[in-house]
């Protein structure tokens, strides 16, 4: 019956279509409706202060884009940034403090290099234990999952590390365009004199992390559509045993793929400082690893592997994150979330079973 | 004429069990050689020490006249030995160009900078091996997933051959596909001879083995006990070796 129907929607192109891109369209329904219903939410800054707090979970949901493509999972990514945000935090922090003419500007680069380096490590880890010693990426990664946010607690003590340069929320938080309706126009910084306070009457246009995230976004869309380290990817997730007789090297590969996973996640902690002018650790209820993968497979990847891409996953993060915005803008509670989060899985699933040749 | 690949007194054991014992035989150029047995008659260990999975304990194998040690798959594909596999090694997550051109993509630098797959010359460089060999695919674009079986062969076969293959193993090619399916198939094999390569079919259909075959060898408990032209043989006699009610070497 399922074999049939699944057939007959194959035949209808335009409704294959839809179905291809579901999450687009109801990204798309979703924003007519919460015009409707929300006091602002059809907004420019409404839509830009989705776009900024959505800067992690766009990260979070790439990185895991990959893992998902090779049909692995990287559940440490949520604590991988939070250890990254807090060993940045505590860098700078102590630099900062000791003065000794580092200035900040140089406390922050010093932060930023180390913690890129180290927010390898974990990667590294999970990777070799997957594809050197066949440990499921499930249980390497939630190893890595509990070691990373230990590390990080331990690190920070359980506090949020405070006492930062203030130049990295005025960078994290700034725009490129700050117009006053009827006062002119300035670029990168509010005009001189003009204090924060008075911030609400300007108009601010194209946040600093649009193009940080755009950029970073470009370069792995790239890698995954146009080179061949992302047609191994694909080959990996499609049939690991034809990538090894075609003579790819799928352990490398796969090992490759889980410290890129990683990386993305420490670049998530380090935007993650700019953004709140503090080292955070993850709290455990935050759940990044989980909403990330719930965006990916969302944005039509499988986890069995094979196809995902890093446009689809955007939509879906922008799919859950307009959804939480307009239900809050409309003045329903928050807890809906999850439900409505549970609902697109679930459709996103059964979408995947009726058509499982698409793509 | 001298042998493309040839085995001489080759020898396999698993333990107390001789699974190929001293089996010398040779394939050469534009022949395709069927390799018949019961099951556990080793057939596939004899095939697989020539494919480099498994390792022989004793004997020596040639290609193309020198001696040869084949460790690996790998081995063997850089000698021009390639393996079709009943489980076919295609990802069926890709396209058909993507598939040819697994693991050894073309690339081309942009901007100077980038390395980016030239996705046309892959599917022109395709397109032209499918049409050399009369292959029809509906588009090179389409998932591996959305073609039949005999299709899927095909271009497993297609792989092989633009990748100068010059020897085919081929394992049951026709297992589990439909009559039409098997039909091109075997029609492809055959026309594969004109291209100069060298065959091994394993198959248990005596019909295909017959259609294709320029030469049977009968393997029966690990020995070679049958090597039969297929003009001098039929069907009953090959079926009297496979089950042992008589010998012919």
């Amino acid at each position: 019956m399922t074999h049939t129907l699944s057939e007959t929607i194959q035949g209808n192109r335009k409704l294959a279509f839809i179905a291809r891109n579901w999450a687009a369209f109801f990204l798309l329904g979703f924003l007519i409706l919460f015009s409707f219903t929300g006091k602002g939410f059809l907004s420019v800054t409404n839509f830009q202060n989705v776009g900024h707090l959505a800067v992690i979970a766009i990260l979070m949901a790439s990185a895991e884009t990959f893992v998902i493509i090779t049909s692995g999972i990287d559940l440490s990514i949520g604590f991988v940034m939070g250890f990254s945000s807090v060993t940045a935090g505590k860098i700078i922090q102590i630099l900062y403090a000791a003065g000794g003419g580092i200035s900040p500007g140089i406390s922050i680069a010093i932060g930023i290099v180390i913690v890129l380096i180290l927010s390898l490590i974990p990667g590294l880890v999970s990777g070799v234990l997957i594809a050197r010693y066949k440990v499921p990426p499930f249980i390497a990664t939630m190893g890595m999952w509990g070691i990373t946010n230990g590390i990080a607690l331990k690190i920070c003590k359980g506090f949020p590390v405070a006492t930062l340069p203030e130049v990295l929320t005025r960078i994290g938080n700034g725009y490129i365009i700050y117009i006053k309706p009827g006062g002119g126009i300035s670029f990168f910084s509010l005009p001189h004199g003009v204090g924060n306070e008075s911030i609400r009457e300007y108009i601010r246009l194209i946040p600093y992390s649009f193009i940080f995230v755009g950029l970073i976004l470009l370069v792995l869309w790239h890698l995954l559509r146009n080179t061949t380290f992302g047609q191994h990817t694909y080959a990996i997730g499609g049939n690991e045993e034809a990538a090894v007789r075609a003579g790819i090297n799928v352990k490398l590969h796969l090992v490759k793929i889980y410290i890129l996973s990683s990386f993305i996640a420490g670049l998530a902690g380090i935007f993650n400082v700019f953004q709140t002018g503090i080292g955070n650790f993850t709290p455990f209820g935050a759940m990044y690893e989980l909403f990330a993968v719930s965006a990916v497979v969302i944005g039509g990847a499988s986890l069995m592997g094979g196809k995902g891409s890093i446009f689809g996953s955007v939509i879906g993060v922008f799919l859950i994150a307009f959804l939480e915005n307009g239900l809050l803008i409309s003045g329903v509670v928050p807890f809906y979330r999850f439900i409505a989060v549970g609902l697109l899985l679930i459709i996103a699933v059964v979408i995947d079973q009726l058509f499982p040749d698409l793509l | 004429m001298e042998y493309l690949v040839e085995t001489k007194n080759i020898t396999k054991r698993f333990g107390g069990l001789t699974a190929v014992n001293k089996v010398s035989f040779g394939v050469q150029a534009g022949e395709i050689v069927a390799v018949l047995g019961d099951n556990g008659a080793g057939k596939s260990t004899l095939i697989k020490m020539i494919s480099g999975v498994h390792q022989p304990d004793g004997g020596q194998i040639f290609v193309q006249g020198k001696e040869v040690e084949i460790h690996s798959p790998m081995d063997a594909l850089s000698m021009g030995i390639e393996t079709i596999y009943q489980d076919l090694a295609l990802a069926e997550n890709m396209n058909v160009y993507s598939n040819i051109f697994l693991g050894r993509e073309k690339t081309k630098k942009v901007l100077g900078l980038f390395n980016v797959m030239d996705s046309q010359y892959m599917f022109d460089e395709s397109q032209g091996v499918l049409d050399k060999l009369n292959i029809q695919i509906p588009s090179l674009r389409n998932n591996v997933r959305t073609l039949s079986g005999g299709q899927r062969q095909a271009v497993a076969i297609s792989r092989s051959i633009y990748w100068n293959a010059k020897f085919l193993i081929m394992d049951e090619p026709t297992a589990a596909l439909g009559v039409a399916q098997q039909k091109l198939v075997l029609d492809l094999v055959k026309s594969l001879k004109d291209h100069g390569l060298g065959i091994i079919i394993i198959s248990h259909q005596m019909h295909d083995v017959f259609a294709v075959a320029d030469r049977i060898i009968v393997m029966r408990r690990g020995e070679k006990v049958g090597d039969l032209k297929k003009e001098g043989t039929n069907p009953d006699e090959v079926v009297n070796l496979i089950v042992g009610s008589e010998s012919v070497v």
